[in-house]
């Protein structure tokens, strides 16, 4: 039920900040989302969307760093010599 | 899909499960407090990665599996009325109250309707001015901000015909309620991502110290779940307990505080029931003072109604880990996905319907 997507904002509608409107592309699936609780975010910019409500901006630099950590995590091991 | 398949990619999830190997060295218990979660592990076999001394214990936080008996038999008993469009996410439509369900109530004629967003049932309220509209209001702080915004709107637009049935639950409440029971065997958190995306980690700390448990915020890919798990051992192995946040990509500290603004704004912080775990203290959200005519509890005349749980399904335990789904005698068949006993089987996000769907054993 706190299923939430991202999805990447395509066009943006109204100026209001409370009613504003985003048009999120989901991998080809378009729908309409308030980006009323992400007043930062702009055309091109990829949500967390929840049943119709942009819950945050995906942060692009966070979002390596998971892959970062396995890097460091293969460097380390191959230092150690137990590498895989 | 960006942001999505890069975090499923199976030869990283077996290098952080050779990680988390690596660095067992005894047994523990680690709970994953969201129904998405759970889910998530189940369906891509993520606990089945894991060193055997690893116990993922799946947590309360699916909303449909937590609804007390009472409420639904409210929704039932509004959504049955000819004036009434009761409008509602899907997943609670198939939830049995105590003699029916809200998709019988709609075969029998009444105008049920499911929506994706809270928004959609206020402009079902502005387009259908004859009737009143009520919307099932479900969820963790994940769905308060639509809730909250769909009931603000309503009032701005000065709709009298709309109200919303509200069943809000909050996570931190919960977790301390578990881990001040004396049965609890949970020694470390996998925090609910999306819940942490809107109310952020601040108040986590004061837990992870009075009960010293590690709390990693973890998001719900087979990548973000497996380093939340790798990153809750590591602080078990050196007898750490601090808050980390693992998704990183979408939780900031202070969370989203526009959304918290407006949930603070439309709702107030009320006791509420847990279905299979009894009354919890300030874990729920209600309507505050300024927005009470947007109650449909109050509107309907159904505030006083009062239900008794049955007996026979072990759905509590099993939200608090207690049991496994399997260790149910009813699991599979006295109660499957088409005839459920209990919450925790209608949910997609349920942990028996994760177990049915995904590794039934006959």
């Amino acid at each position: 039920m706190c299923l939430a997507i991202p999805g990447k904002i395509e066009s943006i509608s109204g100026d209001d900040p409370l009613t504003r409107m985003g048009k999120i592309n989901f991998g080809g699936i378009f729908k309409e989302a308030s980006l009323a609780y992400v007043p930062e975010a702009k055309v091109g910019d990829y949500v967390i969307v929840h049943v119709g409500f942009a819950l945050s901006k995906v942060d692009e630099d966070e979002a390596h760093k998971v892959f970062d950590y396995l890097k460091q995590m293969e460097e380390l091991g191959e230092l150690k010599g137990d590498g895989p | 899909m960006k942001y999505l398949d890069e975090y499923r990619d199976g030869e990283r999830a077996q290098q952080f499960a050779q990680e988390i190997h690596r660095l067992t060295t005894r047994p523990w218990n680690i709970m994953e407090v969201c129904g998405g979660q759970t889910h998530a592990i189940v369906k891509f076999g993520i606990d089945e990665l894991l060193p055997k001394q690893i116990t993922l214990i799946h947590g309360p936080g699916c909303p449909v599996c937590v609804t007390p008996l009472e409420i639904v038999d409210k929704a039932l008993n509004i959504a049955a009325r000819p004036d009434v469009i009761f409008t509602s996410f899907g997943d609670m439509l198939r939830v049995p109250g105590s003699t029916t369900d809200l998709l019988a109530v709609k075969a029998r004629g009444g105008d049920v309707r499911m929506v994706y967003s809270p928004l959609d049932a206020v402009k079902i309220a502005e387009q259908n001015p004859a009737k009143q509209v009520v919307f099932f209001g479900v969820g963790f702080e994940t769905t308060a901000p639509a809730t909250a915004m769909a009931v603000f709107q309503a009032a701005q637009k000065g709709l009298r015909n709309f109200s919303m049935l509200i069943s809000h639950v909050l996570v931190p409440p919960a977790m301390e309620a578990l881990l001040s029971s004396p049965n609890c065997r949970v020694q470390g958190f996998l925090a609910a991502g999306h819940v942490c995306t809107v109310m952020g980690y601040e108040e986590y700390p004061p837990i992870a110290a009075k009960y010293h448990v590690p709390i990693v915020v973890t998001g719900f890919e087979p990548l973000d779940i497996l380093q939340g798990v790798l990153m809750v051992v590591q602080q078990l192995e050196s007898g750490r307990a601090e808050v980390e946040n693992q998704y990183t990509r979408s939780v900031r500290r202070e969370g989203n505080r526009a959304a918290q603004e407006l949930i603070r704004k439309v709702f107030k912080v009320v006791p509420r029931k847990w279905r299979g775990v009894g009354e919890i203290p300030r874990s729920g959200l209600g309507l505050s003072e300024a927005y009470a005519a947007f109650d449909a509890e109050g509107k309907f005349g159904v505030a006083e109604h009062r239900v008794e749980e049955p007996a026979e399904c072990i759905s509590g335990l099993v939200l608090q880990g207690l049991k496994k789904p399997h260790e149910c005698s009813a699991f599979g068949t006295k109660c499957t996905p088409e005839h459920p006993l209990g919450a925790t089987m209608v949910s997609s996000e349920g942990a028996c319907a994760a177990y049915y769907r995904y590794r039934r054993r006959n």
